[in-house]
């Protein structure tokens, strides 16, 4: 917050040329299908560039598999194994994580393709810093658990599996059984989508802010200021650093966290 | 329409405008529906295929082992047999060696008899020759002798003779007790 009263008494003192980071760059103008509910902008193009190069590398490895791998293949084999060991197996178990693998295997890659445009040149915006991608994942993964936990128990079993928490005494449930079913229906679904939009939106913002804060300093600020764009560009490698970071952890987390709301619902014991 | 639109969801980030909940789905459906039906299958059948050849090569590997194991085995069983033989071969060696050296000396021992049994029958041989010679040619000395000291001859053959063999006879008698004192 400091950063951006600073910057904002920056602009003020230099009167423009300083590019704020602000909410419209995440709904910029259609240019497609205006007014339909196919509406096309530059945000949903890279979502969909993102989408078809996700699918391209993906299928260009499953197409050139071979017993023995080689150097692309091994290394997307390692990604792969990553996902469905590391984090599907290890959470449900190797049978159990067998049927919502394409989900899981979907939505690591998928998130990882869709957060990764924000660091690339030309595209510099995450597909998932607009609210809808996160929401529709997490959509699915509320439904396919919810889902396979009725399936595997009836409605009745679920819900009190769910609700009910084994060991406490009668009268504390009037409490705990709102509180768990907020947990389980609201807040679950609600953070998983919220915690990724709200990181990509936000990596965003602050490279944003760090790139257009060094090119007012370097070229439109005064003389006395111009050292200050060594800063904010330093501040803004660390952060396009830290991106690196966040698009992988966040994708990887997602899917962690399927997996583990899957696993609970379907589990026997509470 | 679409600038309020745009506007209301630019205030408030948290609600989705229908064109982005729309292309989001699109989106995933796409990526899930290839790696459900496509790339999932591809990399399982291929893990699959690499086990079993990974599989098959252990037990191919441990298959030789154990062929590898007997064939070793065998080769110890052999060669101690070979030891075993080689050491009982030479034992009979020894033993023959020693029952050809006794042999050859038991033999050497009866041949040196049968040497000196000749030798010595040779030499009572010779001894009786000499003896049968000595015996005529004394008597024939003797007698020339006599008749020629007694100037009558004794050339009767039978009463020679009989004179000879008296005189051989006592000189055997006193050879074996004394030497010979007249001859």
């Amino acid at each position: 917050m400091g950063t951006l009263n600073a910057a904002n008494t920056m602009i003020n003192a230099a009167e423009g040329g300083f590019h704020a980071p602000s909410m419209s760059e995440f709904f910029p103008a259609p240019f497609l299908f205006e007014g339909t509910p196919f509406e096309m902008n530059r945000v949903m193009l890279i979502r969909l560039i993102a989408t078809v190069a996700v699918v391209l590398v993906l299928a260009v490895w499953a197409k050139r598999m071979k017993l023995v791998p080689g150097r692309f293949q091994s290394s997307m084999e390692l990604a792969m194994e990553f996902v469905t060991v590391g984090i599907a197996e290890d959470t449900m178990g190797k049978e159990r994580a067998k049927k919502f693998m394409p989900l899981i295997v979907a939505i690591f890659f998928g998130i990882l393709f869709w957060n990764v445009t924000k660091l690339i040149p030309f595209l510099n915006m995450p597909g998932t810093g607009v609210i809808g991608l996160p929401l529709v994942i997490t959509l699915a993964v509320y439904v396919t658990y919810h889902w396979a936990g009725i399936a595997q128990k009836g409605l009745g079993r679920y819900l009190k599996d769910a609700l009910i928490l084994p060991g406490v005494p009668p009268a504390m449930h009037i409490l705990l059984i709102p509180i768990e079913f907020i947990t389980k229906f609201v807040t679950q679904p609600f953070t998983l989508a919220i915690r990724l939009f709200a990181n990509m939106m936000v990596g965003h913002l602050l490279l944003v802010l760090c790139f257009s804060a060094t090119s007012f300093f370097l070229f439109d600020a005064s003389n006395g200021f111009q050292f200050f764009s060594i800063l904010t560009f330093a501040g803004g490698m660390f952060v396009f650093l830290l991106e690196m970071l966040v698009v992988v952890l966040q994708a990887y987390i997602f899917a962690l966290l399927a997996c583990v709301y899957i696993n609970s619902a379907v589990s026997e014991e509470h | 329409m679409t600038p309020v639109n745009i506007v209301a969801a630019a205030e408030n980030p948290l609600l989705p405008a229908l064109y982005d909940i729309i292309w989001s789905a699109v989106c995933l459906l796409i990526v899930f529906l290839v790696v459900w039906k496509y790339v999932l299958p591809a990399f399982n059948r291929t893990l699959d295929e690499r086990a079993a050849r990974i599989q098959g090569g252990i037990e191919k590997a441990e298959k030789v082992q154990a062929e590898a194991d007997q064939a070793l085995a065998e080769y110890q069983k052999q060669l101690a047999d070979g030891r075993a033989e080689a050491a009982r071969l030479r034992a009979e060696a020894q033993e023959e060696g020693a029952q050809i050296i006794a042999d050859m000396k038991a033999q050497a021992h009866t041949e040196a008899d049968r040497i000196i049994a000749s030798a010595q029958n040779q030499i009572e041989a010779e001894r009786q020759t000499a003896m049968v010679q000595l015996r005529s040619e004394v008597g024939t000395l003797a007698t020339d002798l006599a008749s020629r000291i007694v100037g009558e001859s004794l050339t009767d053959d039978q009463r020679s003779a009989n004179v000879v063999d008296r005189f051989i006879s006592d000189l055997e008698s006193n050879s074996s007790a004394q030497p010979v004192k007249g001859a």
